[in-house]
């Protein structure tokens, strides 16, 4: 029976990692119950249960992915690649939501088909880059991984959900990171993207064009490479204000809050202000667990998704918030260690991958709560209430302790 | 196979990155938490406050009024108001439509609550103070529907005299945008109930009291949760009780015998004290109205009325004084030992005096003849004021009318009293009519209380009980206080005793001998001294005046009196019997002893007979 055990234990790669994944998932439901304490009737009230349900789907599918060799999933990843593409085109045309369409109705179940395609690409960019022994250098030669990137980004941003498309981007680049491709290629492929964000401001671009010239000149790499990188920022630059212009109001309004709270108090800053009060309140010790006032009065948003994490600045202080992230980087750190400890290219990939994504998610929930980052709308791994995202969560985290069983 | 070796080792230099940025992230993140909860927790605590507490006003009861006799003039009784918390502007609206049937609120109403609403859009707003208890019993069975509503008690002002007191009382309304924005009302705050005129206003420090706070919780969408104690709560403190002068009683009886339809003021003094024992106005109106706010078609009633009736016309009215004014000039004369109670003039009268190219008229066309200063007062002789005007001249006349204070304001605790006008010097002709465009005869006109001076009717009484008492008068004041008491006028008649006894004993015979000018209406018990007064003005016919003063040799109440147009040709003047009758009345409760018993009762004047009773000056 011991031995059985034993086992199962060793079955699950990492039990520890695992083990640690419920506490933060176990911590999550305690905070999403303490989320729906509020004083006002609010649907928030039985969120904890609804998590709670998820959660033990999650452990099934974690379970299920344990089992599953990477080898077989390596071999169904274009399938699966095709068959996320298929649900985020249909999501284009008969998804439902809030403010864009990212959810996918399907028998009274619903779901983000971008939680989907995340994995999926990952899969896809580890199966590109993780059979080669060396890393490509040129920058032409990385057009399948882009490729592979793109297709599902665009699809998000036409959601349009520009946190989403945001992750797409970090899993690029963390593969490619991961995968041995030379920085400055990285730094190539990338510097268009910086060129887009620069591009409001004529002055700023030109120090960033200057910059990438510079690097282009005194790394010398292939002639149509460095031409192609260069006319991409130059035509980044001039795209960014037309492309701003598409961009939904509120998602405007959320990037230029993110500059500034107070252009827009009741509106799109009322989020950030509500946040940095209730996390200020809390002080060290904070107001007591379920009892933080701005969330009871309703004045927090998004109590129990986006902005859970305010609510454990606001009643449990920072002594609540150290223990939470030292959890998580705990947790991101023992990742980071299978990544580095695999030697399966494959395996070793797809965990450093979801090493970034939720590392990512991370920085940007947590950050986003204190006016560090601008609000997105991501959710913070384990903690924050969302069905579909703590299964596809806790997918990734069966992948990981699937590779760490297979070395 | 170098490659993957390349591959691992660039993978554990990559790893050793990726684990510092990891670490440095995290440490960001922890420092960005204690700055924003252990450098900057107090005033965020304090935000987190700012958000979820509201405070709301507890108003105070205004202090009750009383009359000089205890008689309740001014009081608050328990009411119901309905306020709105801060919402959303279309919350808010929201909720007053929902409101209106159960409040009958009017549209237009409904626009000036959301127009006060978005000037402190941070407060609640008041919606009505005047609600009844089925009104709030409608709201508070629908409670679910209406969670942005406040419904407190209210203390409510009431005047139980109503319009006896009207222009005394004054009435109180919500504090005005331009109020707020004065000096007087710098601790207010937009809904506060102020008074608006009269004694609510002039006092309105002492009677307001002190608003209390108290603090609720509310949840972002501004509905209130619960009540929250906090230290920053104070209970409202009442405001202080006043105690008048008047007399309501005698308020009341001058309202009774006022002619119906009339217009016109009667105001009383207590000599001695300043006090004003009686200050009516007609026709007057119900400041109960004003409570809570004035209707659209009351306030239109009002404002319409030809008869103004908001208009104090005892002290925010001017009027020609007429020939209540000849004792100005007797005074005058006699200060300068330019005249003497026997003292004669040189022309007698003929029904005119001849001045320039012009003839100055007296009223009675048959002339007075010959009559000496004490005769000239009792007969009211024109001719006779004429020439005693150009005896002074105009510089000295002018001089000494402005030492007696008749270009002012008396400064009646009233807020609404307006000073009177007379011409400071020569040099206010120049300026009006040019230099070349007036004439020394101007004094004639002056010297008859007509022409450029007008006068308010407290003014001219203050000036007869100066005659009365013989000293500096007091201030006249409607709140019973010895501090007003002393308040006293700087200037003097500046005549002997001697003097002023002759001036009084000429007012004794205008009421008291046959061929008065208000013989006829004499009070039976006591001897009233005065002057009648017939003021000639641009509105029709002249307006009947009497000022005077009873008992004459003790006086205890001073009396000035004005009927609008009161003063029809060869009739008789309406001023006097109400004034004789209000004395008469005044000295009976006071229980002031009679100077004559009755002996001969009053006769009413023979219809049509024309002279003696008709046309008083």
């Amino acid at each position: 029976v011991k031995r059985d055990q034993a086992r199962a234990l060793n079955g699950l790669g990492d039990p520890v990692l695992f083990a640690g994944a419920l506490l933060l998932a176990a911590l999550g439901i305690g905070m999403i119950w303490s989320a729906g304490q509020v004083d006002l009737p609010s649907g928030v009230t039985g969120a904890w249960r609804r998590q709670l349900a998820w959660l033990c789907i999650s452990i099934l599918a974690f379970a299920a992915v344990t089992r599953v060799p990477l080898r077989w999933l390596e071999w169904a990843t274009p399938w699966i690649y095709a068959f996320s593409i298929i649900l985020l085109l249909a999501v284009l045309i008969v998804g439902s939501g809030p403010n864009t369409r990212s959810w996918l109705r399907v028998a009274g179940f619903s779901f983000q088909p971008a939680e989907l395609a995340k994995l999926a690409t990952i899969l896809l960019l580890a199966r590109l880059l993780g059979l080669r022994k060396e890393p490509q250098t040129r920058l032409f030669d990385l057009w399948k991984p882009v490729l592979a990137v793109v297709v599902p980004f665009l699809l998000v941003m036409a959601q349009p959900d520009l946190g989403s498309a945001l992750i797409f981007v970090v899993i690029l680049v963390c593969a490619l990171f991961w995968a041995g491709i030379p920085l400055f290629t990285i730094f190539m492929l990338v510097s268009p993207g910086v060129s887009l964000i620069l591009g409001f401001s004529a002055a700023v671009w030109g120090v960033w064009f200057v910059i990438v010239v510079l690097g282009l000149y005194l790394r010398r790499p292939f002639m149509a490479e460095a031409v192609a990188v260069a006319l991409a920022n130059l035509a980044a630059g001039a795209l960014a204000t037309p492309l701003w212009n598409r961009l939904a109001p509120y998602q405007q309004r959320r990037l230029l809050v993110f500059l500034d709270p107070d252009i827009d108090p009741r509106g799109a800053g009322w989020h950030l202000i509500q946040s940095k009060v209730a996390i200020g309140s809390g002080g060290v010790t904070g107001q007591g667990f379920g009892l933080g006032p701005q969330k009871r009065l309703a004045f927090l948003p998004e109590q129990h998704t986006d902005f859970i994490f305010s609510v454990v600045g606001e009643e449990l202080g920072l002594i609540g918030v150290l223990v939470f992230l030292a959890l998580l980087a705990w947790f991101l750190r023992r990742v980071l260690r299978i990544a580095t400890g695999s030697t399966q290219g494959f395996g070793s990939l797809i965990v450093f991958c979801f090493f970034g994504v939720w590392f990512a998610h991370l920085v940007i929930n947590v950050g986003m709560t204190v006016g560090l980052m601008p609000v997105t709308g991501l959710p913070l791994p384990f903690i924050s209430y969302g069905g579909s995202f703590l299964l596809t969560t806790f997918v990734g985290l069966g992948l990981v302790c699937r590779t760490a069983y297979e070395n | 196979m170098r490659g993957g070796e390349a591959v691992r080792l660039s993978r554990a230099r990559r790893a050793r990155a990726a684990a510092a940025l990891l670490g440095v992230v995290i440490l960001v993140l922890a420092a960005a938490f204690f700055r924003l909860q252990v450098l900057g927790g107090g005033s965020y605590e304090l935000q987190s406050r700012n958000n979820r507490l509201r405070p709301i006003p507890i108003p105070a009861a205004r202090g009750a009024v009383y009359d000089r006799h205890g008689e309740l003039l001014a009081e608050s009784i328990p009411g119901y108001s309905l306020s709105l918390l801060p919402a959303p502007p279309d919350s808010a609206l929201a909720t007053l439509e929902r409101l209106a049937p159960y409040l009958s609120l009017e549209s237009s109403a409904i626009e000036a609550i959301l127009e006060r609403r978005g000037r402190n859009p941070q407060l609640p707003v008041l919606v009505r103070d005047d609600l009844s208890f089925e009104q709030v019993a409608a709201v508070e069975e629908r409670r679910p529907e209406f969670r942005l509503v406040v419904i407190e008690t209210h203390p409510r002002r009431r005047y139980p005299p109503g319009s006896v007191v009207a222009h005394v009382i004054g009435y109180v309304g919500e504090i005005s945008e331009s109020e707020l924005d004065s000096d007087q009302f710098v601790e207010y705050e937009a809904g506060r109930i102020v008074g608006k005129q009269g004694i609510e206003r002039s006092y309105e420090s002492e009677l307001a009291g002190v608003a209390g706070t108290r603090y609720v919780e509310v949840n972002a969408r501004g509905s209130i949760v619960r009540e929250f104690p906090s230290d920053l709560a104070r209970s409202a403190q009442p405001g202080s009780d006043l105690i008048l002068t008047l007399d309501l009683a005698l308020q009341q009886f001058a309202d009774s015998i006022f002619p119906v339809g009339d217009r016109g003021a009667v105001v009383a003094l207590d000599p001695r004290t300043g006090g004003v024992l009686l200050l009516s106005s007609f026709p007057s109106f119900d400041p109960n109205l004003f409570v809570g706010g004035i209707s659209e078609p009351d306030w239109a009633a009002i404002r319409d009325d030809p008869g103004q009736p908001i208009l104090n016309r005892a002290a925010a009215a001017l009027y020609p004084a007429g020939s209540t004014w000849k004792l100005v000039l007797a005074t005058l004369g006699m200060r300068e030992n330019l005249v003497g109670i026997e003292t004669y003039m040189p022309t007698s009268c003929r029904g005119a005096l001849q001045f320039g190219n012009r003839a100055f008229r007296c009223w009675r066309p048959e002339g007075h003849g010959s009559l000496n200063l004490s005769e000239a007062i009792k007969e009211s002789c024109n001719v006779f004021f004429y020439q005693l005007g150009l005896r002074i001249g105009l510089d000295p006349l002018l001089s000494g009318v402005n030492g007696l204070g008749f270009n002012q304001a008396t400064g009646l605790d009233i807020p609404s009293e307006i000073s009177s006008r007379f011409p400071e010097s020569r040099e206010w002709y120049d300026r009006t009519f040019g230099r070349r465009g007036w004439t020394e005869s101007v004094v004639l006109n002056l010297s008859i209380g007509q022409g450029e001076t007008e006068q308010t009717l407290i003014r001219m009484a203050q000036f007869y009980s100066s005659l009365a008492i013989g000293q500096s008068p007091v201030v006249p004041h409607l709140l019973q206080s010895e501090v007003l008491e002393r308040v006293r006028e700087s200037w003097t008649l500046g005549l002997p005793e001697a003097r002023r006894a002759e001036l009084v004993s000429a007012l004794v015979r205008v009421v008291n001998e046959p061929g008065g000018t208000a013989y006829w209406h004499r009070p039976t018990e006591w001897t009233l001294a005065g002057k009648t007064g017939t003021a000639q003005n641009p509105h029709g016919e002249p307006h009947s005046w009497f000022v005077g003063f009873a008992p004459a040799d003790d006086p205890r109440i001073v009396i000035a009196a004005i009927v609008e147009n009161g003063h029809p040709d060869n009739r008789t003047s309406r001023a006097v019997p109400l004034a004789s009758q209000i004395v008469s009345q005044y000295l009976r409760s006071e229980g002031v002893p009679p100077d004559h018993p009755i002996e001969e009762p009053a006769q009413p004047p023979p219809p049509g007979v024309t002279g003696v009773v008709g046309g008083i000056q």
